[in-house]
Formats: C-alpha cells, sequence, structure tokens
C-alpha cells in the first residue's frame, strides 16, 4: 500500500486539469446551481439551530432513496473542486456504495479521493464516525434514512413539531425507563438519541453508540441529511452533544472480548467475524482506513488467541491482547 | 401568605366562555368560579355541551370567545391566551386530565410503570429507581397489583384503565383534575370502587376537580357544587345538594325526577 498518500484522482495526478475530469452533460457535481444554493441556505439554517431539522426541497439523484441521497445532496452542494472527498459505509472504504458514491463525485465535480480520514476535507458516511479524530475544517456528512426521533411515539408531524419547539421530550425517557423494564439496561445500540445543545433530541443516524461521544464538541462540522424525508440538520462545532440516559443508569459505549485481531486496537469499534461452522471469530476493526493506518506502522493483532484468554485480560482489568 | 393569597382568589375562574362549531353551538355565555379544594360537577344529557366546555377551560380546545384565568404556581395565566409554552407547562405539571376513553389518556402500548412515570420524567425527573419507586407506589394507591408494573394497559380492564389514567395524572401532584365521565362505561360495582376511590384521593390531596357526568348520583356523591347544562347553556347551577333536592329548572326538575323514578 502506498504510505505516503492514498489520494487519488481520475487522472492519476493531484492537481490535473478539472475540466478534462469531470463528465460532460452534467453541471459540476451534479446538481444544479439553484438546487444547490437552496440546500446550502438550508444547511446555513440548521446550523444556525443545531440539532434542528430544517425541511428541504429534496431533489432526485441517480440512485434510489436509502441509498445516500440525503448525504449526496449535501456533499454536492458543499463540494469544491480543491476538496478531498471519503467515503464510507459502514467504516469500510471499498464496499461497494462507498466505492460508487466516490466514483460519481471524481466524475461530476472532478475531485480528488482518498481513504485517509486525516487527508479527507469532506466525509461522507453511512453508520460510523472516523476512529482518528476528526479536526477543525473537516466536514462529516451523514446519509440519514430516519430523521426524527420521535416517530416512534408520535406519527403526526404537526404533533411532533410541537413537542420539539416546547422541548416536551418526556416520552423519549420514557423509551428509556421501557428498556431498562424490560432488559435491565437501555438496549438501544445504534441511532441512540442525543440531546444537542441542551435544546434538541436529535437523532444521530445509525451510527453505533459507541460512535455517540465522538460527536460531543468535535472540532469538525457535522452535517446529516435524509433525502427520502427532505430534513438537513446540523451541529456545528465543538458543539455539546449528549447521549440521553439516567442518573442510575448512565450512558455506556459497547465493549468486546477481544482486540482487533489485525492491529490490537483496543480503542476502536470492531465487528464480528464469523470464522467456520464451529462459531469460532474473530474482531476486526470496522474503521479500515484506521486499522491499515496502525498495520502500517507496525502493530500487530493476534488472531488465534482465543476470546476466552481475551476475557481473562478484561477481568484483570488489561485489555492488552497483542 | 401565599397560602392565606391562594385561598382568596379562585384557582379557576371561568368568564363567558363560548364555543360554536359553525353555526352549531357547542357551548354559550357559560360563567363559574372554583375555589382551591372544591369539586365542581358539570350535568346534563348527550350534547348539551359538557365535554365542550371541559375542553375550553383545560386549555385543550380554544373557545370562540372568553377567558378562563387559572391561578397557579407561576401566578394567573389565561388559558385562552397565555403564550403555548406557558400554558402547556401549567398543563403537565398542575393539572391533569382524566378521559372518558382511556384510549385517549395512556399510551396503551407502553407498560403501566411507563405511564405512570411520563409526567415525572417529563418534568426533568432523570432517575430511573425514582420513577420506578413512584411508580410502584400509585399503583398500589389506585388498587393495581404491583405485579402489573410492567404490563401495558391493553391488558387490564376497563377499570384498571381508568385507574391507571388517575395515576398517571396524579403523579405530579396536580392541584387540578379535568374529568370526563371516568365512570362511564363500567359495570356498576366497579364504579362504586373507582369513586370511593377518587372520593379518598380529592380529600388526602386536597384535589380541586372539575367532573363532567351525567350521573347525579355521582355528583351527589363527589361534587360540592353543580352546574346543570342544557343546549349549550348553564340552566342551573348551586350547591349540589341544593340542586338535587330543590331543583328550580324545569329541565334540572326532569333530570332529578328521572332518577327518582327510573
Ligand atoms: N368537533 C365537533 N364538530 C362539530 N360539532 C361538535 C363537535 N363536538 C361537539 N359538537 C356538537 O356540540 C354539541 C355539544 O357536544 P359535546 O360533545 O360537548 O356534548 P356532551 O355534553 O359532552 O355530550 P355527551 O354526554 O354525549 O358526551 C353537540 O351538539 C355536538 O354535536
Ligand atoms: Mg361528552
Ligand atoms: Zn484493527
Amino acid at each position: 500500500m502506498n504510505r505516503q498518500s492514498n489520494i487519488q484522482s481520475k487522472a492519476g495526478t493531484k492537481n490535473s486539469c478539472i475540466d478534462s475530469c469531470i463528465m460532460e452533460g452534467y453541471n459540476y457535481a451534479y446538481l444544479d446551481e439553484q438546487t444547490k444554493r437552496m440546500i446550502r441556505r438550508t444547511i446555513l439554517k440548521a446550523v444556525a439551530i443545531p440539532g434542528h431539522q430544517v425541511p428541504f426541497g429534496s431533489r432526485e439523484m441517480p440512485l434510489p432513496y436509502g441509498w445516500g441521497t440525503g448525504g449526496m445532496q449535501i456533499t454536492a452542494s458543499l463540494i469544491g473542486s480543491k476538496d478531498i472527498l471519503k467515503v464510507i459505509d459502514q467504516g469500510a472504504d471499498d464496499t461497494t456504495n462507498a466505492v460508487s458514491i466516490r466514483r460519481f463525485f471524481s466524475r461530476t465535480a472532478g475531485v480528488l479521493t482518498t481513504t485517509r480520514t486525516q487527508e479527507a476535507t469532506l466525509i461522507q458516511t453511512r453508520h460510523r464516525i472516523p476512529e482518528t479524530h476528526l479536526i477543525k475544517d473537516q466536514i462529516i456528512i451523514y446519509q440519514v434514512p430516519i430523521p426524527e426521533p420521535l416517530r416512534f411515539i408520535e406519527p403526526r408531524d404537526k404533533e411532533v413539531r410541537r413537542m420539539h419547539a416546547l422541548k416536551e421530550y418526556g416520552i423519549m425517557y420514557v423509551k428509556l425507563y421501557e428498556d431498562i423494564a424490560r432488559h435491565g439496561r437501555i438496549a438501544k445500540a445504534f441511532d441512540y438519541p442525543v440531546l444537542v445543545n441542551g435544546r434538541y433530541i436529535m437523532s444521530p443516524s445509525p451510527i453505533p453508540k459507541f460512535d455517540n461521544p465522538k460527536m460531543n464538541r468535535m472540532p469538525a462540522l457535522q452535517l446529516f441529511g435524509a433525502g427520502r424525508e427532505k430534513r438537513i440538520y446540523a451541529v456545528p462545532p465543538y458543539t455539546e452533544v449528549k447521549s440521553l440516559d439516567f442518573d442510575d443508569y448512565p450512558f455506556e459505549v459497547e465493549r468486546w472480548p477481544l482486540c482487533c485481531a489485525l492491529c490490537g486496537s483496543d480503542s476502536s469499534y470492531l465487528d464480528e467475524i464469523i470464522l467456520d461452522d464451529k462459531g469460532s471469530k474473530l474482531f476486526v476493526c470496522s474503521d479500515t482506513d484506521h486499522c491499515n493506518k496502525r498495520v502500517d506502522k507496525g502493530y500487530r493483532g493476534n488472531q488465534e488467541k482465543p476470546v476466552q484468554e481475551a476475557k481473562t485480560c478484561i477481568r484483570t482489568g488489561e485489555r492488552k491482547c497483542a | 401568605m401565599c397560602m392565606k393569597d391562594s385561598n382568596h382568589i379562585p384557582l379557576l375562574k371561568v368568564k363567558s366562555i363560548s364555543k360554536y362549531y359553525g353555526r352549531r353551538i357547542g357551548c354559550r355565555k357559560i360563567d363559574f368560579e372554583l375555589w382551591p379544594g372544591e369539586v365542581l360537577g358539570i350535568v346534563g344529557e348527550s350534547g348539551s355541551g359538557k365535554t365542550t366546555l371541559l375542553n375550553c377551560i383545560s386549555g385543550q380546545m380554544e373557545p370562540s370567545e372568553g377567558a378562563v384565568w387559572y391561578a397557579g404556581n407561576g401566578g394567573v395565566i389565561d388559558m385562552c391566551a397565555a403564550p403555548e409554552p406557558q400554558r402547556r407547562l401549567a398543563m403537565r405539571t398542575e393539572m391533569g386530565t382524566v378521559y372518558q376513553n382511556p384510549r385517549d389518556g395512556l399510551r396503551m402500548h407502553i407498560s403501566a410503570g411507563g405511564n405512570i412515570g411520563e409526567r415525572l420524567m417529563a418534568n426533568g425527573l432523570r432517575h430511573y429507581g425514582k420513577v420506578r419507586r413512584k411508580a410502584l407506589n400509585w399503583l398500589e394507591k389506585v388498587e393495581i397489583d404491583s405485579e402489573r408494573i410492567d404490563d401495558i394497559p391493553v391488558t387490564f380492564s376497563g377499570g384498571m384503565q381508568q385507574r391507571l389514567q388517575i395515576a398517571r395524572n396524579l403523579v405530579t401532584n396536580p392541584r387540578l383534575v379535568f374529568m370526563d365521565e371516568p365512570t362511564s362505561g363500567l359495570d356498576v360495582s366497579v364504579q362504586a370502587r373507582l369513586l370511593d376511590l377518587l372520593k379518598g384521593l380529592v380529600t388526602e390531596l386536597d384535589l380541586s376537580m372539575v367532573m363532567v357526568t351525567h350521573d347525579l348520583a355521582v355528583t351527589r356523591l363527589l361534587a360540592h357544587r353543580l352546574i346543570v347544562m342544557k343546549d349549550g347553556e348553564a340552566v342551573e347551577s348551586g350547591l349540589t345538594d341544593q340542586v338535587l333536592d330543590d331543583p328550580q329548572h324545569p329541565y334540572t326538575q326532569l333530570l332529578v325526577s328521572s332518577i327518582l323514578h327510573p
């Protein structure tokens, strides 16, 4: 793997003529300029009211709803020729969806793309926040299927808006109460609701709750786009984002019995991989860039390390596996 | 001093409330006052405007004209004109509403404990253990087996659902409770127990209450004063015993005689 840089452009060189890269017959970044201006205005409004969902005139994109059309419209409206785009799907840069969105923007906007989190200026994501800390001037764009955290209890849009406006959020805590009463703990593992800036309850899209703490006071701008539901919302840099919980049942992130089998990381979100019929499994980082970077630096995991041994690690309070 | 003051002004002052549904009259020019600790019964036949009036004075429906002054903990507010946040805050902290149909007043797919706990959590309680203890406590008060705390109301009998509604409303110690036919649709024996329970709670908690019913026996048991409605208007009002024992208006006389000779 290329250690120096993972930046790719269609022409193969970093600063080749943008025009020659862009597909003919399409507007820059696919959407027409008027639509992009409308979406930018929506984004500005969303940034001004952290966590508040702003409706927008969602356009058709050349892929079906549910494939990230909301995120793509935000990306299309913001992306400039100097931007460097990273797209992840469940943490991976190399899934079909991530690859095709990346290719889409490299063709329609002629931008450079990368798999490296720290090199990207724009990161469009489905279901994860990168492990690498995002910094000032980066923008992360979440693809959101269901933007409304109150929808489960109240199907009427008008009533939901009223609940947000009056900050009537008791029902969200009822949901947590029900979880604890039934399961002995808060069972929600994805799309775990948060309170933004002490004001609006927001659905963070189906990221694992593991990623929730990363949203808190993140230096990067966070934008959320729901294409089918026609909503955009935002968390401006350094904004407080608090996961809902009870004093006696505080918010906790998930833990794993093993470290990453590839890079030995004990602090990243791990995917479980079943190895055979006998149920042997190992855990690897869901963030492929993070994992590769560690392996490149010389970190190693231990694939043979059985779950048993790692459990001992936890019991002694040590989470060292490598 | 506060206590003294609050006993010298009515808790609720209803001033010439009218509600028109297009050209049809819901209720017309209703005036009354409700004093702290008082239970007011609103009686009348079906369609006489009882529910309309109750909805107007409890902040759930906008009247066509008139005003409702509520002397709450945060001072006197006009329930028809105050900003919505202020009104809704008063409604969820100091007031309660028990609906005729439990479906309107309960979350049918949330456990009994969650139903009781909702107002506590809406008002800022962020401690599961405390919510749970309060819920158990209130289940006991309304005579629902504590074993049922994690069951959902669809598995409850009609009487239990009404008692759960009452618990859900009273858990935050409201000062004022509105009830719309809380006992209709229940068996006579279940009705009697619910009324006993209500009577006990009203005294114990020093509740003020406006209760709509078409059952004069219910008002005899619970209400200090009565308003008799017909065709949207209040045709007679006064102390319960006076109205029932010596009705002045022909319509009230008819109502009273109809329960004496069923
Ligand atoms: N939403 C509405 N639209 C139009 N007319 C209505 C509406 N609600 C009530 N009304 C009318 O207003 C009048 C008073 O109705 P209301 O429901 O207040 O009576 P009620 O005394 O509560 O009757 P009941 O004992 O049957 O519950 C009736 O003539 C009724 O038809
Ligand atoms: Mg009615
Ligand atoms: Zn790894």
